[in-house]
């Protein structure tokens, strides 16, 4: 079936099976910064916008996004700013999972919270198995200015 | 120092960062087959008829493979050098399938939709056998787990496959028994440690293809592409000069991507069709088809004399190596190689045990390697030993925990696999660590316990540990250093880079050879055809053997750019210097930028490639050392125990990339923090795993950690690349000890098998 | 693998109730949990775009559609602020943020899923189910019902003067419940026990107990152990009935001395 949906402010037209899940579809039309992890939404890796909203692609069918609109790490302008932050404290390590943390994260900053605590609650889902989230923690908090 | 000890972004920083196509399925031919293996639901059988016909049919299906296809060559997957410590026990397919998951057909087709269908329609007749699936009673079970006649050891290594023995081991210094009459007091506990689960987030992912030559080229999120190269050699029965392994990018490893997984099953694929192919693994494959550490039992016994001497140590272990026998003796052996030299001032030490095998998942390569499963048995019991002596066991510790100058005779008895060798130890800052960790956790104030409430009670909790930097004799890396025309250099390394940062380090220490920015190297590593050999990443080698590699090269480049700079200033060689920009008169005003040097070098005068390479075999394996301290709040009414505080200080030589350093002992200690108290395993009446996803088997989030502070003490260990050891694996080991301390301390409860769940707690308080 | 046929996204509840009718067909909520199984389904409903994401707050009570996500219970203020932020509270612990924003009310009720937090939360409240087809039944009498192709339309919780707090123990903070408690006191006292690991229940005794003999320390410690008594527990991959028993007597008493 086909699906017109708003990638990164793009407007595609997408050819996808019905049962297939939004991250197979969008790595197959080359948006690698989604990358699979656990397969069952645990991981938060594939983390991308729905309608603005950070959820986990491998756990939204394609089909879903039909007329809706989709941002991946590729269409946030602030995603550099922030990745900066993690590589100045070594806390990328395997990078696999960073840019599921960047889509979250950069949408935490929207919501301006103001407390490190806050900030750990709504990322609970983005695991990282290299780095203790120390280093996160570090580069998080210079990039939404709370305390750590 | 200028670029070592330089906090600098990974040099793979942004373009990981910013999810640039850079791992193995991301760069996978496109036109890849679709590879999915039909896995065994039984934990032991045999295949007496698979009928394929049926799936053959399904458009879209290029090939399906069963063992009747390929060749019998027994291997070990384990991905070590040659040759190798663990049995051959192993085959691309075999009739036998020995746990749930186990290989029993490979399939290859245009897409993930067909392939799926295919595996559905493989008819398989199985002869089911009693399956061995508790490790304590598999030696001498009834059903032999590896009945086949090919497979056999490389060596002596207490291999017995008819009794399901992979590998056994016993070392005696002293007299156990005689040494056990003088001591005052005795204490004795045994311990159990669970197959933890690496959870790297890249699942397993091999491709493979054919180049215009016809040689076999795969890509592959593997820690060790030489061991790959050779091991699909030998698997197939292939010139090792037919193959090429690529290691791009790769999303963690921890030892789980040491071993071999996908890559035969892509290479059998291409070999057969000549088409490309790529294996993606699922989390479920990766849980229930790769690796688990080593579950163990030791049953230790300590004893002291009343003045808090320890005189006696005995550790008897029986290890779970389950179907296959990767690292099987040698992850046994390094619970006590990394653990009994702490304590070297004994008059008795024994070890001994077997590794068994069971239809259970594999057991492999982990981070801590033996050495978390040792520490977790021998840290727990010195705290029961201190405490019957009525001793603080920080000063029970101090007292007897290995020094600077020292030695063990351990280092010589025990190496991996075979015998060791002997070392003084150079750098060992232990002794700093501890007093630093005391104050830092604020041990004087909050030793044993503090009540915060009627219902929660806070305690500390101390382990020591230690662990390798390579190992002596066996690991080789080696560095090639070019120069370029506009004076930068290529660095070409075997080693891998696993996210660790070592591309960066290895360049850094390059950088500090030569005077100029790490900027000035570009790096380029882990490609059979291009780079030279190294290991791969494991057993905390890469600072240290490779690092010494890279020293070596660029001290000889450094030498070369002298003598031919020299040249071309007319001056003898012994009057000239060079700064890392000009090569320049010791005394006198001539100078020449390097860069016009590589110009002319390059394309006026005396042409030449300005090239250098070095090779680096540790002689020695310096020990990193590190104290943890953690402070744990127990509700005493739930059991569920929460970690506020866990300080690590750490003696790891010099910190090449001190950002690095630390997000790796800090990495370290969360996953050792989540083998002791969240990583559960748990398996079905019938050996299916259960804990195969992320919904069940928990590693630690980030608000399950407490706070983690972790310190280097000032070392340098004259050995190592600008002072420095290994970081890898030092900070996973100490958690479970300090952790079950801290517990006992605060409710009196001494947990001894992991992890130590609320469960554990509650039901041991009532 | 879940595999379907066909997609469909209806505008209104009557389409969807119609196709669902018709087909070997299945209910697209959040899906985060129907996604894993291993099913072939004709028909795929999304109910994405059929207009039940609303909240909607009248002087008596707030209406909420099918399709909302539980993170609207952090992000609405009508929904975060009810009951003093107890349902805020609830679920800002349930799962990730990724996962709340898929996550719907529907999707959650619909299953009575023995794991969910918010079931047992919304237990000790006034709270009625709307189905499209069998109309309203109350929360209670729900969980005892056995519903067969039917649609939740949307869930109506009374505005009440209330006093209600919510207790969980998992091992990860990342993980389900391994049991959970909620306890409200307003005219009366209820109490709601859930992942044990079944769907979550009232405990029935010991609120009557309560509401009988007064609510102070002594009588709480009773009804603890009433509570754990009555319920019926049972082992799972996460702990044992054993240790849920144990643990349910101090989150109720918990959970009781914080309304008192």
């Amino acid at each position: 079936m086909k699906i017109k949906v708003i990638i990164n402010g793009e407007k595609k037209v997408l050819d996808i099976e019905p049962h297939e899940i939004l991250l197979d579809v969008l790595r197959r039309y080359g948006y690698y910064s989604v990358r699979r992890g656990c397969d069952t939404g645990m991981c938060g890796i594939c983390t991308v916008l729905f309608d603005g909203k950070p959820v986990p692609s491998c756990s939204v069918f394609a089909a879903r996004a039909d007329g809706h609109e989709i941002t991946t790490l590729e269409g946030l302008p602030e995603a550099k700013e922030f990745a900066e932050l993690l590589a100045e404290e070594g806390a990328d390590q395997c990078g696999y999972c960073s840019p599921g943390l960047i889509v979250n994260t950069v949408y935490l900053k929207k919501l301006k919270i103001k407390k490190m605590d806050e900030a750990k609650i709504k990322l609970i889902g983005n695991l990282c198995r290299c780095t203790g989230y120390e280093g996160q923690h570090r580069a998080i908090a210079k990039f939404l200015g709370v305390e750590k | 120092m200028k670029e070592v000890t330089r906090k600098i972004p990974k040099k793979d920083a942004l373009g990981l960062l910013l999810g640039k196509p850079v791992y193995t399925d991301d760069i996978a031919p496109e036109n890849s087959l679709i590879v999915k293996i039909l896995r065994s639901p039984h934990a032991f059988a045999r295949i007496k008829n698979i009928d394929t016909s049926e799936a053959e049919k399904i458009e879209g299906i290029e090939c399906i493979i069963t063992h009747l296809d390929l060749p019998r060559n027994p291997i070990t997957r384990a991905g070590q050098g040659y040759p190798e410590p663990s049995p051959h026990d192993w085959y691309i397919l075999d009739e036998y399938v020995r746990y749930v998951g186990d290989e029993v057909a490979i399939i290859a087709g245009k897409n993930e939709q067909c392939v799926e269908e295919a595996l559905q329609k493989i008819k398989v007749e199985y002869e089911i056998f009693e399956p061995v699936l508790d490790f304590e009673k598999a030696e001498d079970h009834p059903s032999i787990i590896h009945p086949e006649k090919e497979s056999h050891p490389m060596f002596e290594i207490g291999f017995d496959a008819e009794k399901n023995i992979a590998a056994s081991y016993e070392m005696e210094i002293g007299n156990i028994e005689e040494e056990l009459k003088n001591c005052d007091v005795v204490v004795h506990q045994r311990y159990y440690t669970q197959a933890q689960a690496h959870v790297a987030f890249e699942p397993h992912t091999a491709a493979s293809y054919l180049d215009m030559h016809g040689r076999l080229v795969i890509i592959s999120s593997t820690q060790v592409p030489f061991h790959v190269r050779r091991i699909i050699a030998e698997a197939f029965g292939l010139p090792i000069k037919d193959i090429r392994v690529i290691k791009p990018r790769i999303g963690g490893g921890f030892g789980g991507k040491q071993a071999i997984h996908g890559e035969p099953f892509v290479a059998a694929v291409t070999l057969k069709t000549g088409k490309p192919a790529k294996i993606v693994y699922t989390r479920q494959e990766v849980f229930e088809a790769t690796y688990t550490r080593h579950p163990m039992r030791y049953d230790i016994t300590l004893g002291a004399t009343k003045d808090g001497k320890l005189k006696v140590i005995d550790m008897q272990g029986l290890s779970d190596t389950g179907a296959y026998g990767e690292h099987a003796l040698t992850t046994f052996m390094v619970a006590g190689s990394k653990t009994l030299p702490l304590y070297n001032k004994v008059s008795a030490v024994r070890f001994t045990g077997k590794v068994v095998y069971t239809n259970k998942v594999p057991a492999g390569a982990f981070r801590g390697y033996g050495a978390i499963q040792g520490n977790f048995a021998l840290e727990s019991t010195i705290d029961m030993l201190a405490e019957k002596l009525g001793m603080d066991p920080v000063e029970f510790r101090k007292k007897n925990m290995i020094a600077e100058g020292e030695t063990s005779p351990i280092f010589k008895i025990m190496g991996e696999g075979r015998e060791g060798v002997e070392m003084f130890v150079r750098s060992c800052k232990l002794n700093e660590c501890v007093e630093e960790g005391m104050k830092l956790i604020n041990w004087k104030e909050k030793y044993p316990r503090v009540k915060i409430s009627e219902t929660k009670i806070r305690g500390v909790g101390m382990a020591i540990a230690m662990q390798g930097s390579g190992i002596a004799n066996i690991d080789m890396g080696a560095a090639i250093l070019k120069l370029n025309d506009d004076g930068s250099f290529n660095l070409l390394i075997g080693a891998t880079d696993l996210g660790t940062g070592s591309d960066t380090i290895l360049a850094q220490i390059a950088a500090e050879v030569l005077n100029v920015p790490t900027e000035n190297i570009i790096v380029y590593s882990s490609d059979t055809d291009l780079t030279p050999f190294d290991v791969g990443a494991y057993a905390s080698s890469t600072t240290y053997v490779s690092g010494n590699a890279v020293k070596r090269a660029a001290e000889k480049m450094k030498k070369l750019i002298i003598k031919e700079g020299a040249r071309k200033l007319g001056i003898e060689e012994s009057k000239v210097d060079f700064d890392g920009n000009y090569i320049y008169e010791i005394n006198g005003d001539k100078k020449l930028p390097l860069k016009e040097l590589a110009t002319v070098l390059y394309y006026t005068e005396n042409q030449k490639q300005l090239i250098t390479d070095a090779s680096y075999v540790g002689e020695e394996s310096p020990p990193p050392f590190m104290a943890g301290f953690a402070e744990v709040e127990v509700d005493i009414e739930t059991g569920k125990v929460k970690l506020i505080n866990y300080v690590a200080v750490v003696d790891c030589g010099t910190t090449i990339n001190p950002n690095l350093a630390k997000i790796q002992v800090e990495g370290g200690l969360v996953q050792g923090i989540g083998m002791t108290l969240f990583e559960d395993v748990k398996y079905s009446p019938n050996g299916k795993l259960l804990t195969n996803n992320l919904m069940h088997y928990k590693i630690p989030s980030r608000l399950d950690i407490g706070n983690i502070i972790v310190k280097f003490a000032e070392s340098y260990e004259p050995t190592g690349p600008f002072g420095a050891k290994s970081v890898a694996e030092i900070g996973i080991d100490t958690p479970p000890a300090a952790i079950a301390n801290a517990i006992y301390n605060a409710v009196g409860i001494r947990i001894t098998s992991l992890p130590i769940t609320p469960e554990k707690i509650l039901m041991s308080l009532k | 693998m879940l595999s379907f046929k066909s997609y469909i996204k209806p505008k209104n509840i009557k389409e969807a109730y119609d196709l669902l009718q018709n087909n070997n067909a299945e209910i697209i909520g959040g899906a985060t949990f129907l996604r894993l199984s291993n099913r072939k389904v004709d028909l795929a409903i999304d109910l994405i775009d059929a207009g039940l994401d609303y909240i909607k707050d009248t002087e008596e009570n707030v209406e909420i559609g099918s399709m909302v996500t539980i993170s609207e219970f952090e992000e609405n203020p009508i929904l975060s602020n009810l009951f003093n932020g107890y349902l805020k509270n609830v679920a800002e612990t349930i799962l990730s943020f990724q996962m709340r924003n898929i996550i719907t009310i529907g999707g959650t009720l619909y299953p009575k899923y023995g794991f969910s937090d918010l079931i047992t939360a919304l237990l000790v409240l006034n709270t009625d189910i709307y189905l499209y087809h069998s109309g309203k039944i109350s929360l209670e009498e729900y969980l005892k019902t056995k519903v067969h192709k039917d649609i939740l339309e949307k869930i109506v919780i009374k505005k009440e003067k209330l006093k209600a707090t919510f207790h969980y123990i998992r091992n990860s903070e990342y993980d389900f419940s391994i049991l959970n408690v909620a306890v409200s006191k307003g005219k009366k006292v209820k109490i709601a026990v859930g992942a044990r690991p079944g769907v979550a229940t009232l405990a029935y005794k010991a609120m009557e107990y309560l509401n009988k003999n007064g609510l102070n320390e002594n009588n709480i410690k009773e009804a603890a152990k009433i509570a754990a008594e009555e319920i019926v527990f049972a082992d799972d991959i996460k702990t044992s009935k054993e240790y849920r028993k144990v643990v349910c007597e101090a989150l109720v008493r918990r959970a009781l001395l914080e309304v008192m």
